[in-house]
């Protein structure tokens, strides 16, 4: 996919003045928030399952290799074939080697980031077949020729007239007389529209939110079923899915799916949970005759051992997105590329680049509550402290910051010079400001001033105040 | 946490570190925690070997000068029986984040870690280590802000009420959102205005919402923000620090507000 990040200033100021997208992010909190504070509260463990489920990431981090090839021998000996990729162009060019061997025109697809990342959809359509998203929200973004974002709520930025419009102008052999008014009506509709896309297809596309090494199964979680049908109903199943989601055993997969919807929407399990292992064996009732699993590094394995490791730990349940105040001001499509929110912030830079994604690392307040709210703890401030450092080494921020900065380092490390300078600036802003108690307009505090007042100092520092007082240590 | 730490010594020497904005913005705060601090039992000196905590360097990811400032901090305050802070920020920049500036073999990282141990944020240090008894009086209705740091990386939640319970009159109605970010974040709330505007907006709209006059809270950054986009939009919403209020400073103006 390609970044606007560099634009986000601009993406960003554009998302605070679109009305729709203010009101779906107003109901973030009771959707979310509310609803993983319960769900966290009600299980007693939940805290220590946190724990387990990130001592299982670091584990298999630390033992990628030897997990991925187990993984790679179980997927072999249940008849499904494992593509390794080193980056998005093999990836795509994998699916679509499949795609063409099948001789497919069209595959559904179910919920996949990674697909985004790699921009598949643009690329099969490219070569002529037909991706069909079966997933609702991606069904209406694709439909609207737009990105996710959420991770798990694609189209969390629209609200349903929006979407009613989408439908109407989609779905135009429909009797334009229908009602769309109830949230259902809508549902429906895309459903029945699905249901023959379904059918037809010739391969199906799904992510997998884990891969088990000891059976070579995938694992996917929806609310819709979607996926189950992606996978079952054509004859050839591709899952895609980028190296970091191994985990050992189905006992560990089992502790993280404990974390994973609680930690997304509150819900104990996700609706559909589905282990799929191989192709269709000679006894089954369904199932596909061919099974592919696509592993992605994608930059991933660079970041293994280094300073960023602990991201891939990201089990993408999207909580740090929910809780995160900036997020919850802009929405994803400001952050410009696939992932948004935190871990967006932190991912991004990773995987794409610091000098691309400079803007990222310094949109947040630090406020911790994505950390708070990780299920794998991933120390999601200290992550995007990291990478301002590294924008800082290579001279990324901007000039009037960087001088600013140097200026306000050099005299806080001169106490006694620091002491002369703030004393003389404070009495004079204090004397100014007396009557009115704050500035309205400071020319060096304009980024402060636009919006806010300035709360004026009182006068005196504390410091001169209390050496004239006792003088000094008493 | 050094549980030895909470017996304190009778009259323990405390090094109050007065932060950098109570210093030159709001040094009535820093009179606030001696006050109290004096009260409770203590002795207390201000070392003048101080400027900032090096907050504004660290999250800007300038490595070499937040150390420098760390090491500066650490030798002003080597020897006081505590070092408190009138700011979870600032405390919590002591207490969590010196240490990880310092490799392990660095001798800064013993001295980093001992400053750490003896490091509290105010109210939490007068409420769990010298248990506190304060009285007062004071009509008002006040809903409160748990600054981030102080909430998330020292724990501070509990202490501030409970303190503030010893004021008759004082009545404390809880807003939903006391827990989320007030959009202020250091420099972001100047890098990014305009996010941190919609942020602080919908931290004033609970806010007034809970129909309290008056908000109250443990970070100078955070209330001049608040109370800095208060004055702005015209919401009729009082900001003061907690340890104001403790301490009987009432009568100075509220945070924003002129003498005029
Ligand atoms: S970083 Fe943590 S909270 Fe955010 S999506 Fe990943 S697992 Fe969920």
């Amino acid at each position: 996919m390609q970044s606007t990040t560099r634009l986000f200033d601009d993406n960003s100021r554009k998302a605070l003045a679109d009305a729709p997208l203010q009101q779906a992010l107003g109901k973030l909190s009771s959707n979310f928030t509310v609803k993983r504070a319960l769900a966290a509260a009600r299980l007693p463990e939940f805290e220590a399952l946190r724990d387990q489920a990130r001592d299982i990431k670091d584990h298999v981090l630390a033992h990628l290799d030897i997990y991925l090839e187990r993984f790679e021998a179980n997927v072999v000996a249940q008849g499904g074939v494992v593509h390794w990729c080193r980056d998005a162009d093999e990836a795509r060019a994998t699916v679509l080697a499949i795609c063409h061997e099948a001789g497919a025109r069209t595959a559904t697809k179910s919920k996949s980031m990674i697909t985004e990342e790699i921009a598949l959809n643009d690329h099969l359509e490219a070569n002529g077949i037909e991706p069909i998203e079966t997933d609702l929200g991606e069904y209406i973004i694709q439909l609207r020729h737009e990105h996710p974002s959420h991770l798990i709520a694609p189209a969390i930025h629209l609200n349903k007239n929006q979407v009613e419009a989408t439908f109407r102008a989609a779905h135009t052999d429909l009797p334009p007389g229908r009602n769309l008014e109830e949230p259902r009506s809508l549902l429906e509709e895309a459903r029945a529209k699905l249901r023959r896309r379904f059918l037809d297809a010739d391969v199906g596309i799904t992510g997998a939110n884990m891969l088990i090494a000891e059976t070579g199964s995938i694992v996917t979680v929806t609310n819709e079923g979607n996926a189950d049908l992606t996978m079952t109903l054509p004859r050839v199943h591709i899952a895609i899915a980028s190296i970091e989601k191994i985990v050992p055993t189905l006992e560990d997969a089992t502790t993280l799916l404990r974390v994973l919807a609680r930690s997304a929407t509150g819900q104990e399990n996700s609706v559909y949970t589905t282990f799929a292992t191989g192709s269709r064996r000679t006894d089954d009732a369904d199932g596909p005759s061919a099974f592919h699993v696509v592993l992605l590094d994608g930059g991933r394995s660079s970041l293994i051992g280094g300073a960023f490791q602990d991201m891939l730990r990201c089990i993408r349940c999207g909580a740090c997105l929910n809780h995160c105040p900036v997020y919850g001001a802009i929405g994803g499509h400001a952050y410009g590329w696939v992932y948004s929110g935190p871990i967006g912030s932190v991912l991004t830079p990773g995987l794409i680049g610091i000098a691309e994604a400079a803007k990222l690392p310094g949109a947040s307040t630090l406020c911790g509550r994505c950390e708070a709210v990780c299920p794998v703890r991933i120390p999601l401030p200290r992550l995007l402290r990291q990478w301002r450092e590294k924008e800082f080494e290579q001279g990324l921020q901007s000039k009037t910051a960087r001088f600013g900065l140097g200026l306000w380092a050099f005299l806080a490390r001169r106490p006694q010079l620091y002491r002369a300078v703030v004393g003389v600036v404070m009495r004079i802003l204090g004397r100014l400001a007396r009557r009115h108690g704050s500035f309205y307009n400071l020319p060096f505090a304009a980024g402060w001033t636009a919006d806010r007042e300035l709360p004026a100092p009182e006068g005196r520092t504390f410091i001169d105040q209390w050496r004239a007082r006792a003088g000094g240590h008493r | 946490m050094n549980t030895s730490s909470l017996q304190p010594p009778a009259s323990p020497r405390i090094g109050l570190f007065v932060t950098c904005l109570v210093d030159v913005v709001r040094p009535s705060i820093g009179f606030a925690a001696v006050r109290l601090l004096e009260a409770a039992g203590a002795r207390v000196e201000v070392p003048l070997a101080q400027t900032c905590c090096g907050q504004p360097a660290y999250n800007s990811g300038d490595r070499e000068d937040t150390c420098a400032i760390a090491r500066q901090v650490i030798e002003a305050f080597a020897g006081f029986d505590y070092v408190v802070a009138p700011s979870g920020s600032c405390a919590g920049m002591l207490r969590r984040h010196y240490p990880e500036l310092f490799e392990t073999a660095d001798p800064w990282r013993a001295r980093a870690e001992d400053l750490a141990g003896r490091t509290w944020e105010l109210l939490s240090f007068l409420a769990d280590v010298m248990q506190a008894d304060i009285v007062g009086d004071w009509p008002a209705r006040a809903t409160y802000h748990d600054a981030c740091s102080g909430l998330r990386e020292l724990g501070v939640k509990t202490q501030p009420r409970s303190l503030l319970a010893g004021i008759a009159g004082l009545e404390l109605i809880e807003a939903p959102t006391a827990e989320t970010c007030c959009g202020f974040g250091g420099t972001f709330c100047v890098k990014y205005p305009d996010i941190s505007t919609k942020i602080v907006d919908a931290k004033l709209d609970d806010a007034a919402a809970t129909g309290a006059g008056l908000l109250l809270g443990g970070d100078l950054g955070c209330l001049m923000n608040i109370a800095g986009r208060a004055k702005r939009r015209g919401v009729p919403l009082e900001v003061r620090h907690t340890a104001e209020v403790l301490a009987g400073m009432t009568d100075l103006p509220a945070i924003g507000s002129g003498r005029g």
